[in-house]
């Protein structure tokens, strides 16, 4: 992953965000049971869904990383992680403000849909200090693989248990047996998912290309002081894709 | 179920579209920062470099 089609990623994202919030609050019809505060659904439920995808993708690039032993992997499973917790406290926030909007409360303890995404966030908010307490980096790399591989798979598990359960108040939007979403409705919360999701994306791009020059800085370092550190052990705290 | 009023509602809307704004704003600056240093540590070492050549020349 590099830097190429960063700016052209950067502009669709920009576009498709505008587009969809001008959609948000100029187009669609205002939800007849909710009203206006049902525009936070266009926000909050596209990052839930990038975020817990974002979770996923960083356990399969852990699989990669376990399977092939390149670092380039373990980084990029590392930043999905990273741009996906900070998501994570987007939709946390949002969907707290959604909920005191709707609901009076800030937060319900006995809604499944609350707790449990409370819950993958929690899980994944360990992955940083469970990693740092790992010194060797290749071993860091490796535990911190089999981490995203766990609870990688354990985010769609939890989803299922969710949708299963029986939920007190929180809306089943795309439940077809429910009615579903209107087509203007359902056109908008994609433009605005494409939005979000072009975001994560773009965020992504962009860390990695940090790690990359950071790792080239690295290595231009070592070869110009010649002291042979190899830098894999304790320095940085986050992996850097190391130059050849 | 508990109904906010609407002068509420909006309130409750454009806080939820402010925070989401300023994070990601938040986070493009701790990018920059991030470049910065990269782009600084950078031209100490091409500094460095250079300042090796002159001496062996």
């Amino acid at each position: 992953m590099t830097g190429r089609g960063l700016k052209t990623l950067s502009i669709a994202t920009v576009v498709f965000l505008m587009v969809g919030f001008a959609l948000v609050f100029l187009w669609v019809p205002m939800d007849a049971d909710q009203g206006f505060k049902q525009k936070i659904f266009y926000l909050h439920v596209p990052l839930a869904i990038v975020a817990l995808l974002g979770f996923v993708a960083g356990g399969i690039e852990g699989y990669r990383h376990l399977k092939s032993g390149d670092r380039r992997h373990d980084a990029n499973s590392y930043v999905f992680i990273h741009i996906s917790v900070t998501f994570g406290v987007a939709v946390l926030i949002t969907g707290a403000i959604w909920a005191k909007a709707s609901w009076g409360y800030w937060w319900v303890w006995d809604e499944p849909t609350l707790v449990s995404f409370l819950i993958v966030f929690l899980l994944y908010c360990t992955y940083y200090p469970f990693r740092y307490a790992i010194e060797d980096r290749d071993r860091q790399a490796r535990y911190a693989s089999v981490f995203a591989i766990t609870a990688g798979a354990f985010v769609p598990l939890n989803f299922m248990a969710v949708r299963m359960s029986e939920s007190v108040i929180h809306p089943r939007v795309f439940a077809t047996s429910e009615g579903g979403l209107p087509d203007s409705m359902l056109f908008t919360f994609l433009v605005c998912f494409i939005g979000i999701g072009l975001l994560w994306l773009t965020l992504v791009k962009t860390e990695m290309v940090g790690k990359k020059v950071s790792g080239q800085v690295s290595y231009l370092r070592r070869k110009l002081h010649d002291d042979g550190a190899g830098g894999s052990v304790g320095g940085r705290i986050a992996p850097s894709v190391e130059a050849k | 179920m508990f109904d906010a009023t609407p002068s509420d509602a909006v309130g409750y809307v454009f806080s939820a579209y402010l925070f989401f704004l300023l994070m990601v704003l938040v986070y493009i600056a701790i990018l920059g920062a991030k470049f910065q240093r990269i782009n600084r540590e950078l031209s100490e070492l091409i500094d460095e470099l250079d300042a090796r050549e002159e001496s062996s020349v």
